[in-house]
C-alpha cells in the first residue's frame, strides 16, 4: 500500500504553473528510498571523480541504513571515509575541500547533530559566494536524517530544516519518494551551492518507481501529487505521506484535496502552491517540524501575501505539538499530526466550522511503525 | 569494601540483563544502550562519591545512574514510557535523571554533558560547596571540540571535577584507531594541564583505589583542580539494543573473549564471603522484581502531560517579579 501512495505520484496530471515539475512516465523499476540514495551517490561518484563522501559511520557495517553500502569498496577509502566524532571541524573540512574544487557529501545520521555544524554552515558555507563577491563556490551536500517513534525522543527526532531555509545562500530539499530522493540528490551534488538534503527515517522504508538512468529533480519545483478542488494540502517530507492518506479519508466525505509536495523548501516553488490555492481558496500546510517560524509559516505567509485582495483564503498549519518530542508512546502519538487529524482539519476548513468528523482508521492507511533497536 | 562494590556491580549487571530479556516483548519502546561488560567503571568511580556529589552521563548511562544510587523503579518505568518514570515518560532511557541521588542527567548528543558538568563544577566552586562533580563520557566523545574546550576551562578555573573517559574502544562500530591519529586520550588531557591516569583491563580494584584517592584529594584540598581518568573497558553487547554484534564483522568474538573472561562481576563476587554474597544477590533480585512489576503496572502519563514542562513552572512571570 505504501507503494501505491508513491506510484500515484507519477500518474500524469497537469502542472498548475508552467514551472512545476510534471509527473514523469511510470518507470519499470521499483527501488527503496535507501537504494535510490545509494544509487544516486554511486552514479555521481562514478561520473565525477571530484565527488567525495564522508561522515560518521558512512563506512561502517550498517552503512547509514544502507545508503552508503558498497561505496568504500568501489571508490576506496580516500573518496569514502568515516570521520572522527567532530561535526564542527568536519563541516569546515568539507567547506575547505569544496573551495578547493571537490564536491563533498557530508552525512549525518541525525539532523539533530547538525546543531554542532551550525557555525560553519551558516557563517561560512552559506556566505562564502556572496561575501567573496562571487569569487568562490561551495558545492557541498549535507545529508541528514530525521527520526520518529520508538522513543527516539528529544534529541533524535527534530526536523530542523527551517533553520536553514532562513539563511540566504543555502538550498534545502526534503524529498519524499524514492524517485525524488534520487533525482534531488543528483541535482544537489551537481549544484555549485551548499544544499541541505533532508531524509526522514520512516521514508527510508518506502518503495517506489526509480529510473535507472541519471536524472535530476531540480531546485525550485514542486509537484502536485494528487489533484483536487476543495482544499490545497501541502505536506513536507514524511508528512506528504500523511497528507496523501488524509486525501483518501477526505474522499469518503466528498472533500477533494489537492495534495502538493514542495520537495525543495529553498528555493521554494510558491507559484504552484499559489495557483492551487487560487483555485481552492483553502490551504493546509502540514510540516514535519514545529509550526512557529517553520516551513509551514513561511508557505502560509507567502501565499497570503500573494493572494490578499485577490482571493479570500482560509489557512491552517499543522506540525509537531509545540513541545519537546516525548518518548512515551501515547504522548508521542499526540505529538505528531497524522492522516486522520489532517483530514478532520481539512474537512472543517472546507465547511467553515467544526464538523465533529474524525475518520475511523483504515488499516491500509496505517502508518508504518519503526521497530527498535535503531 | 568488597560488599558494597559487589552490590553495585551485581545490581547493574542484573538490571541490564533484565532489560535485555524484556526488550524483545516490545514493552520497552525505547532505544537501550547497555553497558553490560562496562559496569566496573561506573561502580568503581562512583563508589567514593557521596549522595550529594554530582554525576553527568551519556545515553549509555544505566550503569552510572545505578552506581550513583539512582532509583531503579523510576528508571524502569521510564523505559516503559510510564508516568511514574524518572522523567514522566518524556525523556526515555537516554535521559535518565535522579536529582536526589546526584544524577544530573544524560544527553544523546555525544559530548554535550562534558561542558555541562564543568559548568556545574564552576557553580560548586563559586558557592564554596564541598560537592565533587564527575563527568562520564566515551572515547568517541573525546573527539568533539567540546572535550578540548571543556578541559581547558576546567583547568583554567581549577574546578572540582573528575573526568572519566569510559574507553570501550569503539564508537558504534568504529575502532578508536580508525578515528584518532594518536589514540592517546590521557595525553590530550595532560596537554590541557590535567593529571591523567590510564587504567587498563577494566580493573575495578585499581579504578576504585585511584578514584578514592582523587576524590579524597579534592575533599581534603590537596588537589586544587580537576583530574582525569581513562578507563579501558569493553562493551559486550551491540551499540544499541539487547543483542550481540559480532556477526557484523567489525570486531570478533575472540577480541571480546579476554574481556568476558576477565569479568569484574565474577572477580569481585569471589572476594565476598558466600553468605554475604547470597544476601546481596537475593536483595538485588527482589528489588528488580519489584521494580519490573512497578513499571509494568504503572499507568502511561496522562495526555495533559504532553504540554507541561516546556518551561519550568517556577519561572512564571509572577515568580520572576517576586524574585526581583
Ligand atoms: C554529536 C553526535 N554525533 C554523533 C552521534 C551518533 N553517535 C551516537 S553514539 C556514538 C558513538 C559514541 O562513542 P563513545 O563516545 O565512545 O561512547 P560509547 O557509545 O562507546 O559508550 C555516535 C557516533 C551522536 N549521538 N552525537
Ligand atoms: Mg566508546
Amino acid at each position: 500500500m505504501e507503494t501505491t501512495l508513491c506510484i500515484d505520484q507519477y500518474t500524469p496530471h497537469k502542472s498548475a504553473s508552467s514551472g512545476a515539475a510534471v509527473a514523469s512516465p511510470k518507470p519499470e523499476r521499483t527501488l527503496s528510498y535507501v537504494d535510490a540514495v545509494r544509487e544516486a551517490t554511486d552514479q555521481e561518484m562514478d561520473r565525477d571523480a571530484s565527488v567525495i563522501l564522508f561522515g560518521l559511520d558512512v563506512d561502517d557495517p550498517k552503512a547509514i541504513q544502507g545508503t552508503t553500502r558498497g561505496l568504500v569498496e568501489k571508490y576506496g577509502p580516500e573518496r569514502v571515509f568515516g570521520t572522527p566524532l567532530s561535526e564542527d571541524a568536519m563541516t569546515g573540512v568539507a567547506i575547505g575541500a569544496a573551495l578547493a574544487g571537490l564536491r563533498p557529501i557530508h552525512v549525518h545520521i541525525r539532523m539533530d547533530f547538525l546543531m554542532l555544524s551550525m557555525n560553519q554552515l551558516v557563517n561560512v558555507a552559506a556566505k562564502s559566494s556572496y561575501m567573496y563577491g562571487g569569487k568562490v563556490k561551495v558545492p557541498l551536500v549535507v545529508r541528514s536524517m530525521i527520526g520518529k517513534s520508538w522513543g527516539q525522543g528529544a534529541q533524535h527526532s527534530q526536523g530542523l530544516y527551517s533553520f536553514f531555509m532562513h539563511v540566504p545562500g543555502l538550498k534545502v530539499v526534503a524529498p519524499t519518494t524514492p524517485y525524488d530522493a534520487k533525482g534531488c540528490l543528483i541535482a544537489a551534488i551537481r549544484d555549485d551551492n551548499p544544499v541541505m538534503y533532508v531524509e526522514h527515517r520512516i521514508l527510508h522504508f518506502q518503495k517506489g518507481p526509480v529510473p535507472e538512468k541519471l536524472y535530476t529533480v531540480n531546485p525550485g519545483k514542486a509537484r502536485i501529487t494528487s489533484p483536487g478542488d476543495d482544499v490545497t494540502l501541502v505536506g513536507i517530507s514524511y508528512m506528504q505521506l500523511e497528507c496523501l492518506r488524509a486525501q483518501r479519508y477526505l474522499d469518503d466525505v466528498g472533500v477533494s484535496a489537492e495534495v502538493i509536495d514542495p520537495i525543495w523548501l529553498a528555493p521554494l516553488d510558491i507559484d504552484t502552491i499559489v495557483e492551487s490555492v487560487r483555485k481552492t481558496g483553502r490551504l493546509v500546510v502540514v510540516d514535519n517540524g514545529w509550526t512557529s517560524c517553520g516551513a509551514s509559516a513561511e508557505i502560509v505567509a507567502q501565499v497570503t501575501e500573494r493572494l490578499q485582495g485577490v482571493r479570500d483564503v482560509r489557512v491552517q498549519r499543522l506540525g509537531f505539538a509545540p513541545v519537546t518530542c516525548p518518548t512515551s508512546p501515547p504522548l508521542e502519538a499526540e505529538f505528531y499530526p497524522d492522516s486522520r487529524r489532517i483530514a478532520a482539519v481539512c474537512n472543517d476548513l472546507v465547511h467553515g466550522k467544526s464538523q465533529n468528523w474524525y475518520p475511523d482508521e483504515r488499516p491500509e492507511l496505517k502508518d508504518l511503525e519503526f521497530k527498535g533497536p535503531f | 569494601m568488597y560488599e558494597p562494590l559487589y552490590k553495585s556491580l551485581y545490581r547493574i549487571r542484573r538490571v541490564e540483563e533484565e532489560v535485555a530479556r524484556i526488550y524483545p516483548t516490545d514493552k520497552l519502546k525505547s532505544p537501550v544502550h547497555l553497558s553490560i561488560g562496562q559496569e566496573a567503571v561506573a561502580a568503581a568511580m562512583c563508589a567514593p562519591l557521596d549522595r550529594h556529589d554530582i554525576v553527568f552521563g551519556t545515553y549509555r548511562s544505566h550503569a552510572t545512574y545505578l552506581a550513583k544510587g539512582g532509583d531503579l523503579k523510576a528508571m524502569l518505568a521510564e523505559m516503559y514510557g510510564k508516568g511514574t518514570g524518572c522523567t514522566k515518560g518524556k525523556g526515555g532511557s537516554m535521559h535518565l535523571i535522579d536529582i536526589d541521588a546526584g544524577v544530573m542527567g544524560a544527553s544523546a548528543v555525544v559530548g554535550t554533558t562534558i561542558a555541562n558538568a564543568v559548568g556545574y563544577a564552576y557553580s560548586v566552586k563559586l558557592k564554596k560547596q564541598s560537592t565533587i562533580v564527575m563527568s562520564f563520557f566515551g572515547d568517541g566523545a573525546s573527539e568533539e571540540g567540546v572535550f578540548a574546550e571543556s578541559l581547558n576551562f576546567a583547568v583554567l578555573k581549577k574546578l572540582p571535577i573528575i573526568f572519566v573517559c569510559e574507553n570501550n574502544g569503539y564508537a558504534i562500530h568504529t575502532h578508536q584507531t580508525k578515528r584518532q591519529g594518536l589514540p592517546d586520550i590521557c595525553g590530550r588531557a595532560r596537554a590541557a594541564g590535567l593529571p591523567a591516569e590510564l587504567i587498563e583491563d577494566n580493573d575495578i580494584l585499581t579504578m576504585h583505589e585511584r578514584a578514592t584517592a582523587a576524590v579524597n584529594a579534592l575533599r581534603e584540598g590537596t588537589a586544587t583542580g580537576p583530574a582525569f581518568f581513562e578507563c579501558k573497558t569493553y562493551r559486550w553487547k551491540e551499540h544499541v539494543g539487547p543483542g550481540e554484534d559480532f556477526k557484523l564483522g567489525f570486531r570478533s568474538k575472540s577480541e571480546a573473549q579476554p574481556w568476558i573472561e576477565n569479568d569484574q562481576v565474577k572477580r569481585v563476587a569471589a572476594l565476598v564471603p558466600a553468605v554475604a554474597r547470597k544476601q546481596i544477590e537475593a536483595a538485588v533480585e527482589a528489588e528488580i522484581q519489584e521494580a519490573v512489576a512497578f513499571a509494568e503496572n504503572s499507568e502511561f502519563p496522562d495526555l495533559s502531560e504532553l504540554t507541561t514542562d516546556v518551561f519550568h513552572t517556577v519561572s512564571t512571570p509572577a515568580a520572576i517579579q517576586k524574585a526581583a
